[in-house]
């Protein structure tokens, strides 16, 4: 499965294209998307240029976490840097 | 120091108010990232893994306590109360958000700074020695070197759109703490055998995917006429230089594809045309640009300090403090003093709005108003007084600043990483933090003497790994974090190129590994020769052993 990541235009934080169409930054809440409709949407996405920068596609499992190659990476983006914990989306939970 | 004139302020407001315009047509909507992008990169602002990411020239390492100062509110109002010096004397912050920036910006406009020649394809802020205008060592001041350098280079309408980025380092030393033999151009001022002094002209060195050791292609400049060789260069490189491809556009591929001779030759030939056009400065220039640099109110003093002595006697770890962060000032009484950003575990270069904060009033009240970041991503107190030692070391411990390591094993150099950059293979600042703490105990450290650890997260090197005399490198192994040992490698005066140790290592060996390599240099080590000059000596032959036996 696939989901769609960005950084929000105006300061920069990651977040995710969700299932009600508006930009979240949990992904669990992130519309998933089969592998062959992933493209589309991603251009969807950044049509949509005065809201987030940088769109991409990535691979998430079915329970909705990071998967595949860029796990690692994904994972630091989704909780913020593993050298502070006090900073980044993990601060907050 | 250099002051801005009117020119060069109103040339940064009137950057700061075009950048502005732009960040507001990129939020209306009317610029796309596309069209943006390469104008927020001239801004020094770049996207990250989490946000906007904001690097902020120090040219050449010079501040003063109000720009420090200044570093450390905007830390606070803008950012998440910190900021991180890297191997190019910048700062960079990582979380401004895009539309804070302009005001950012503006704010440091009032204490003449800028992000202005951080990135894209042009002369970029020019590095130097931390120690200028302090040390004993130097021929002359090189900073007034890097001031015309700077003056020439910004915004120059025929070098803004280079093949490639390009950078120019400049030493008065021999003991080269500028890195400038893995520059695209590197300058190191000497005098000859006639009593001259002029420049060995290096060109051609740089690390990233295809690393080189610079070749000299003028042994001798004479001082006057660097703007014009300079030129010369530039202008051989901008029109030879690969633009088909990003990888081969460096100047470093240039001048090694086509032979440094065949290379030289060509800038001779520029430089026969044009040196005698007016573009080096005229004698009144070059004074005035001096002037900037006059010397600070030094007092006349006793060479030794009785006060000094009788606290180190008294204060043991102060005396350690002073053997490892301290070193020689051209003027009797005084001392340069190293701030270490390495605390054991911590992140290397990083500091928070409060540090930067008492930095500032240090340097403020005991050095002359001046502070330098270095290459090594550490900072200087460049003028203290040897009785105003003490006092420097008690408020720096305060602040969480003493550390006692420069050059030492822990005094490591680490890119951002994974943690932070979105090229990254993965991440560097872990590593450094667990050597660190493996290495914690500041006795043994400082009876190893000088090991220069430096890690970078990808191959752009970023972290100088090439040059470390032990390299770490970040590699990326089916979505799994590897690292490659390098050995061997120096970045100072006698400047090489690191050797791959062998296979790269899982990121729990690699701390083992660190202290296998350690253990061969401990066993084998001469009359306190430096963990480079062992591996120098005894070749790579030991050291793969131990890294690789029954591993
Ligand atoms: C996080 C954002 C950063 C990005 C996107 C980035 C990107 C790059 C790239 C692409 C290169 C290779 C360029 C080439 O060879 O043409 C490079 C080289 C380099 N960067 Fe960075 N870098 C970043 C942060 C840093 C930091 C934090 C430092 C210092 C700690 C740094 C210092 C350097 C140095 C010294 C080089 C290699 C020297 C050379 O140009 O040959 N960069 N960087
Ligand atoms: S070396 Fe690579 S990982 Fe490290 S900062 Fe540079 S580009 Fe990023």
């Amino acid at each position: 499965m696939k989901a769609i990541t960005a950084n929000r235009l105006e300061d920069g934080v990651v977040v995710y294209l969700g299932a009600d169409d508006g930009w979240t930054s949990d992904l669990a809440k992130a519309a998933r998307f089969e592998d062959e409709d992933a493209k589309a949407a991603l251009a969807g996405a950044e049509a949509r240029a005065g809201e987030i920068a940088g769109a991409y596609l990535i691979e998430v499992s079915d329970a909705g976490a990071p998967a595949g190659r860029e796990t690692l990476r994904e994972t630091i983006r989704k909780d913020g840097p593993t050298v502070r914990l006090d900073l980044g989306y993990q601060a907050e939970a | 120091m250099y002051r801005y004139d009117e020119f060069d302020a109103t040339m940064v407001a009137e950057r700061v108010a075009q950048f502005r315009g732009q960040v507001a047509r990129r939020l209306s909507g009317d610029l796309t990232e596309d069209q943006f992008k390469p104008l927020r990169l001239m801004n020094g602002l770049y996207l990250q893994l989490h946000a906007y990411m904001l690097r902020v020239a120090v040219p050449y390492g010079a501040m003063s306590s109000k720009q420090m100062r200044r570093l450390g509110e905007v830390a606070r109002k803008y950012d998440r109360g910190y900021g991180h010096f890297t191997t190019r004397q910048n700062i960079q912050y990582n979380w401004p958000a895009l539309v804070d920036v302009p005001d950012l910006l503006d704010e440091l406009a009032d204490v003449e700074m800028h992000a202005i020649q951080t990135s894209g394809n042009c002369i970029r802020n020019v590095t130097s020695d931390q120690y200028a205008g302090a040390t004993a060592e130097e021929i002359e001041d090189p900073r007034p070197y890097c001031e015309m350098i700077r003056q020439w280079s910004t915004f120059h309408p025929e070098f803004s759109f280079l093949p490639r980025k390009f950078k120019i380092a400049v030493t008065a030393a021999p003991h080269d703490r500028a890195a400038v033999k893995v520059h695209d151009i590197g300058l190191i001022l000497y005098k000859n055998d006639e009593g001259e002094t002029g420049f060995e002209v290096i060109v051609g060195g740089g690390l990233g995917r295809t690393p080189y050791v610079g070749h000299t292609i003028r042994k001798f400049l004479p001082k006057e006429y660097l703007l014009s060789y300079l030129e010369a260069i530039l202008r051989v490189y901008n029109l030879e230089g690969r633009r088909d491809n990003m990888y081969k556009a460096r100047i470093k591929i240039l001048v090694n594809s086509e032979g440094a001779d065949k290379f030289a030759e060509a800038v001779e030939a520029e430089w026969a045309q044009i040196k005698d056009n007016g573009i080096d400065l005229p004698r009144e220039e070059i004074a005035r640009i001096n002037d900037y640099f006059a010397p600070p109110a030094f007092e006349t003093l006793s060479a030794e300090s009785a006060a000094l002595e009788e606290k180190k006697a008294a204060d043991k770890d102060f005396a350690r403090w002073v053997r490892a962060n301290t070193v020689a000032h051209k003027i009797p009484g005084y001392a340069i003093a190293n701030i270490s950003l390495k605390p054991i575990g911590g992140i290397p270069g990083d500091i928070s709005d409060v540090q930067m904060e008492a930095v500032a009033d240090i340097a403020e009240k005991y050095s002359l108003d001046e502070i330098r970041a270095t290459h090594e991503q550490n900072l200087v107190l460049p003028h203290v007084k040897k009785d105003d030692l003490y006092a420097v070391y008690k408020a720096l411990k305060e602040a969480d600043l003493a550390t006692a390591n420069i050059g030492m094993v822990s005094d490591i150099i680490a890119c951002p990483g994974l943690d932070y950059c979105s090229l990254a293979n993965a991440r560097s600042i872990p590593i450094a933090q667990r050597i660190s703490e493996r290495f914690a105990d500041l006795g043994q450290q400082e009876e190893l003497g000088e090991i220069k650890i430096k890690i970078s997260g990808c191959i752009n090197a970023c972290g100088h790994h090439h040059v470390g005399h032990i390299g770490i490198l970040g590699v990326d192994k089916k979505g799994e974090e590897f690292y490659q040992v390098t050995l061997g490698g120096s970045g100072a005066e006698d400047a090489s190129l690191g050797e791959i140790a062998g296979r790269g290592l899982s990121s729990d060996q690699v701390v083992d590994a660190v202290e296998k390599l350690v253990g061969v240099y401990r066993q084998h080590r001469q009359d306190n020769e430096r963990f480079l000059d062992t591996y120098r000596r005894l070749g790579a032959d030991p050291f793969k052993e131990a890294l690789y036996e029954a591993a």
